[in-house]
């Protein structure tokens, strides 16, 4: 019971850290260069891995898509259904996934590091507000590079897709790529992007706090970058479900 | 220059300060002494507005602390330069990003050759050379890290500099070192001082007055002669071991 109320009392406390980043985001001053250097981090250094995550589950989705799709003679399906599994599922949820264990990680680590040498509270005592410092530009560089990902991932899936659809499993390159044209809309992209603008805020905040509340030493970072991972990796896919859930809903 | 009175602070059932007042004078240094959990950091969180009494108040050159919030708070805290127990540098930023830091924060329109300048200034006070200037806190030397630390705390010029256990955990040369380097900046700044420690040896070494923490309130108060003289039995106590090795 006690455990019960502990975890109720630091949701609470999340939700109004998450509060108090967006309050602080829109308080001058802006930092534009810690904001850029973050997109670095969480960005730029996730293209290698969102990329190469990308382009094997292309490859391997074209064939299973294929194994499936010529039991039932539609294998000219195959770019289609990859193409829209990636849009609306695959890319912002692996790309969230994948960007949690690279830098959601590092966040929690780092600021769990600042927490316990109390270099957060020496921020505090030079005047400096410590969440506007820290989580605000980690925040907004998720936020914007979440998106840039995603659209990655669903270029680099699909040429991986293409690639094995034509070259190993020999499906003709017209129907692939019109079937593609015809079940894919605009609107698919979209709803993957809006997806992955949600789970950059809840990335960013959940791994933002973890390390923000950590307390104790070496140990206390560790089990706060553990549970960033975890915490935030579970909420990406609550989060998935009750957007789908909301969005499409039972699709009768 | 700091006036506490009569300080109350309970954290759940645990009544960590009860009833503390003393009173810094501007331009000495005052050592407040106690053993672990006597409520020594609290105080000092009180003293620089990062918590809220529940009782009592805290007034820094005639400004109370303790009702202020947002920006009054944050203009408060300028006062203050405060040497962390473990330096606390930013560990991803070099001794000039470091020791800049509170300065280009308060003042953004500060050109970086303008910043650097006051910087080199700085580190002169605290005896430490440009060459460390590119250097980041892990290539520095314990008493290295301190120096800078105190850099940083008095690059904005603040009246007041307070230090968390500046000698907790360092070798006894170093230990001196950092003894000498408190005294300096009294002599060479100015600056009114507020120490946190339990190092009895140190305590006496920089102090003008001293005063003895124990379960939340003051047990012995003065000139370090005055405490020594103390009758209290856990004064007594607290500093027999470390009279009977000298």
């Amino acid at each position: 019971m006690q455990k019960l109320l502990a975890a109720f009392d630091d949701f609470g406390q999340m939700l109004f850290f998450g509060l108090d980043t967006l309050r602080w985001a829109v308080r001058r001053p802006f930092r534009p260069n810690l904001v850029l250097q973050q997109m670095a981090a969480i960005g730029v250094g996730s293209v290698f891995i969102v990329s190469t995550t990308a382009f094997f589950s292309g490859m391997v989705l074209a064939l299973q898509a294929n194994y499936a799709m010529r039991q039932l003679g539609a294998e000219g399906y195959v770019g289609g259904s990859v193409a829209i599994s990636l849009a609306r599922e695959l890319s912002p949820v692996l790309t969230a996934l994948f960007v949690i264990g690279r830098s959601g990680s590092a966040i929690a680590t780092e600021l769990g590091t600042m927490r316990v040498t109390e270099q957060i509270d020496a921020m505090e005592t030079m005047a400096v507000n410590p969440v506007q410092y820290l989580v605000v530009p980690r925040l907004l560089a998720a936020v914007m590079m979440f998106p840039f990902l995603t659209m990655l991932f669903n270029a680099l899936g699909y040429l991986g897709a293409y690639l094995m659809a034509t070259y190993v499993a020999e499906i003709p390159e017209g129907p692939l790529l019109e079937h593609t044209r015809t079940f894919v809309n605009p609107d698919d992209i979209l709803h993957g992007l809006l997806k992955s603008l949600i789970f950059a805020a809840v990335v960013a905040i959940i791994t933002c706090w973890r390390g923000y509340a950590a307390t104790g030493g070496a140990r206390g970072v560790g089990e706060g970058t553990t549970r960033a991972v975890v915490v935030s990796s579970i909420s990406i896919l609550l989060v998935d479900t009750a957007f789908v859930l909301l969005t499409v809903g039972s699709g009768r | 220059m700091i006036e506490v009175t009569d300080l109350h602070k309970s954290f759940g059932a645990n009544q960590v300060l009860r009833g503390v007042s003393l009173r810094v004078e501007k331009g000495t240094t005052f050592v407040i002494l106690g053993g672990s959990g006597s409520g020594k950091t609290v105080l000092m969180k009180h003293v620089i507005g990062l918590l809220r009494p529940d009782k009592g108040s805290v007034r820094v050159a005639g400004v109370d602390i303790t009702g202020l919030e947002g920006k009054e708070l944050t203009e408060a805290r300028r006062m203050f330069g405060m040497v962390f127990q473990k330096s606390a540098l930013f560990d991803s930023m070099t001794v000039l990003e470091n020791v800049a830091f509170p300065l280009r924060e308060k003042d953004r329109s500060l050109s970086t050759r303008d910043l650097r300048e006051r910087v080199i200034a700085k580190l002169k006070v605290v005896d430490l050379a440009e060459n460390v200037l590119p250097l980041y806190p892990s290539e520095l030397s314990g008493g290295m890290q301190k120096r800078v630390a105190l850099a940083r705390a008095i690059i904005h010029e603040p009246p007041v500099v307070l230090y968390d256990e500046p000698t907790t955990g360092l070798d006894p040369i170093t230990t001196d070192y950092v003894d000498e380097m408190i005294v300096q900046a009294k002599e060479r700044l100015g600056v009114t001082s507020m120490v946190i420690s339990h190092d009895i040896a140190s305590s006496f070494k920089v102090a003008d007055r001293l005063a003895v923490l124990y379960d939340g309130a003051i047990a012995a108060q003065g000139t370090p002669e005055e405490v020594r003289r103390s009758e209290h039995p856990h004064v007594k106590k607290f500093l027999s071991l470390w009279f009977e090795k000298q």
